[in-house]
């Protein structure tokens, strides 16, 4: 067999790419990273969050060097009806030091992260597709790009949500509807002045803010709004497997959350300098495919590693660490000469101790919650507003006691699926299934490969 | 602000010599797939005429894969990233 052009070929410069590039080159391992964009991160595009404690551990002087919009101090939840939004907001220095998360823009952030991989020693490619995976008895042994094969000891793929290259190599199956959403994004250019001064804030920090109920009509999803330096990020998110729900079209949601009453004011005067559309994963921890594979490691979104709670949303600081663990995985495979499923299989494993699938794990029976749970998006937004007009109406009329107003604005709800619905709801933030068990019951999954040594898919 | 008008402001490399989604006959596939997917299309690409036929256009595409999710396989015959620098372009992302 000809000698393998490369120790690890890494197919797609976002978070999990670059840093598993950045941490292979600088163990000195000959690598190279190829995107298919005109320039890393050129078809990136996510709402604009990244919480950065995975990042340090790989980038610990991230914060000066990293194209970052704005340190996130304010956070928002509303509740949407057509006229009113009921609106928790948490606003705090100590939103900051480890648990840091900032506003970024993806395109020049996912070059700065292809940047250090290149400095690092990384060969980075851009504007090149790869097709297909090489494969060679039953194992992954490189990617195939045109008239081009390029053959590497190991093939991560951090493709991204589809990850195309696993599927038609038949490493995964065919997408389930209910897995994934569509999101739909404005970039909105008002200044940075304005932006402090229409959100509140301090020179150099921002807001994060997430929308439930009328912007998506009623659909699974939301909207969002992040601050950036000088420009806003606002769009939604909705569940593809719920699109039939109603007739309301994806673009027509991102202006539905724009012409909102609370949102309207805020962005009034802006240019629009970009529009774009990305897919998200909602299905969680069940919706992680197998991620070891002989030859190849599935990263990032590619390895379904997305997390919804409906008030943190992540996906960026999980495809990092992801990157981090693979890159040391394949380090450790390097010096055995081994990159069969079974000597790889400890990435799996440290994925499941690690934060990434624990956390994923923990918020389980989230994503059945929301696609059980119709009224989080229709009928609570409504209870709010009828709550809240109750408290804050003052028209003459004789005042009524607090929980005699709850109580009818939750009439139409009726009480006990009021009660049901909140206890599943706090279950499934609350993390009540076993994380242990949720892990162990996905080690047939995981950690298979581990069982059959040396043998081909 | 009409979607053509948001699609002009982005960066778009189109291929003209290959589509990288080609519909198939989409006279087997149910109507509400094809409905589905003008409904989840971002940017708007899909088209069901009064005769209950599909059109598609893929200049404009953000290469997210909600299609593909939809309709691989029934009313799509092909999806694919577009070649290597083609395609959409972000300079926010």
């Amino acid at each position: 067999m000809a000698e393998d052009a490369f120790d690890a070929i890494i197919v797609g410069a976002g978070p999990a790419g670059s840093t598993a590039a950045t941490v292979l080159a600088r163990a000195g391992l000959d690598v190279v990273l190829i995107d298919r964009g005109v320039s890393a991160g050129s078809k990136n595009l996510s709402g604009g969050r990244l919480y950065t404690h995975a990042l340090g551990k790989v980038f610990p002087d991230f914060v000066d060097q990293a194209p970052l919009e704005r340190l996130i101090t304010k956070e928002r939840i509303s509740l949407l009806t057509q006229e009113s939004a009921s609106t928790v907001e948490f606003a705090s220095g100590k939103l900051g030091g480890h648990s840091a998360s900032y506003s970024v823009l993806r395109a020049p952030f996912d070059q700065w992260l292809a940047d250090q991989a290149e400095a690092a020693g990384a060969s980075v490619i851009t504007g090149i597709r790869v097709d297909d995976l090489l494969l060679r008895d039953g194992r992954v042994a490189g990617v195939v790009a045109g008239e081009e094969e390029m053959s590497a000891k190991i093939v991560l793929l951090a493709d991204g949500a589809i990850s195309l290259l696993a599927r038609r190599a038949g490493l995964i199956g065919e997408p389930d509807p209910h897995h994934y959403a569509v999101g739909a994004k404005e970039v909105i250019q008002l200044g940075e002045e304005v932006i402090s001064q229409r959100f509140g804030l301090a020179a150099g920090e921002g807001c994060a803010w997430v929308f439930d109920g009328d912007c998506t009509d009623g659909h699974i999803g939301g909207g969002f709004l992040y601050t950036n330096r000088d420009t806003v990020s606002l769009g939604i998110v909705t569940t593809i497997g719920d699109l039939g729900y109603s007739d309301v079209r994806v673009p027509e949601m991102v202006e539905r959350l724009k012409r909102h009453p609370v949102v309207a004011p805020l962005i009034a005067g802006g240019t629009l300098v970009e529009y774009g559309g990305h897919l998200a994963l909602e299905g969680g921890f069940d919706a992680v495919p197998q991620l070891v594979h002989e030859g190849a490691l599935l990263l990032g979104d590619a390895a379904g590693l997305g997390l919804n709670t409906g008030y943190t949303i992540r996906g960026m600081d999980l495809a990092i660490e992801s990157g981090r663990i693979a890159a040391e995985t394949v380090i450790a495979a390097h010096g055995r000469n081994d990159f069969s499923a079974a000597s790889l299989a400890e990435y799996a494993d440290r994925l499941a101790e690690s934060f990434v699938l624990t956390d994923l794990a923990f918020y389980r029976r989230f994503p059945k919650f929301l696609e059980d749970t119709r009224g989080m998006f229709t009928d609570y937004p409504k209870l709010a507003e009828d709550a809240m007009l109750s408290l804050f109406s003052v028209d003459g009329s004789k005042p009524e006691p607090i929980t005699r107003s709850l109580r009818n604005a939750a009439r139409p709800i009726g009480f006990g699926r009021l009660v049901r619905d909140l206890w599943r709801g706090l279950g499934a933030i609350n993390g009540r299934a076993s994380v242990a068990g949720a892990l162990g019951g996905a080690a047939f999954r995981v950690r298979g490969t581990a069982n059959r040594k040396g043998g081909t898919r | 602000m009409s979607l053509e008008a948001k699609l002009a402001v982005d960066r778009f490399a189109v291929d003209e010599e290959s589509a990288h989604i080609r519909l198939a006959d989409t006279s087997d596939v149910p109507r509400e797939t094809l409905e589905l997917l003008v409904r989840g299309c971002p940017a708007g690409l899909y088209r069901l005429n009064d005769d209950g036929s599909l059109d598609f256009d893929y200049a404009g595409c953000f290469e997210c894969g909600t299609c593909y999710v939809l309709a691989h396989g029934t009313a799509l015959a092909a999806w694919h990233f577009p070649r290597g620098e083609m395609g959409i372009e972000y300079r926010r992302g």
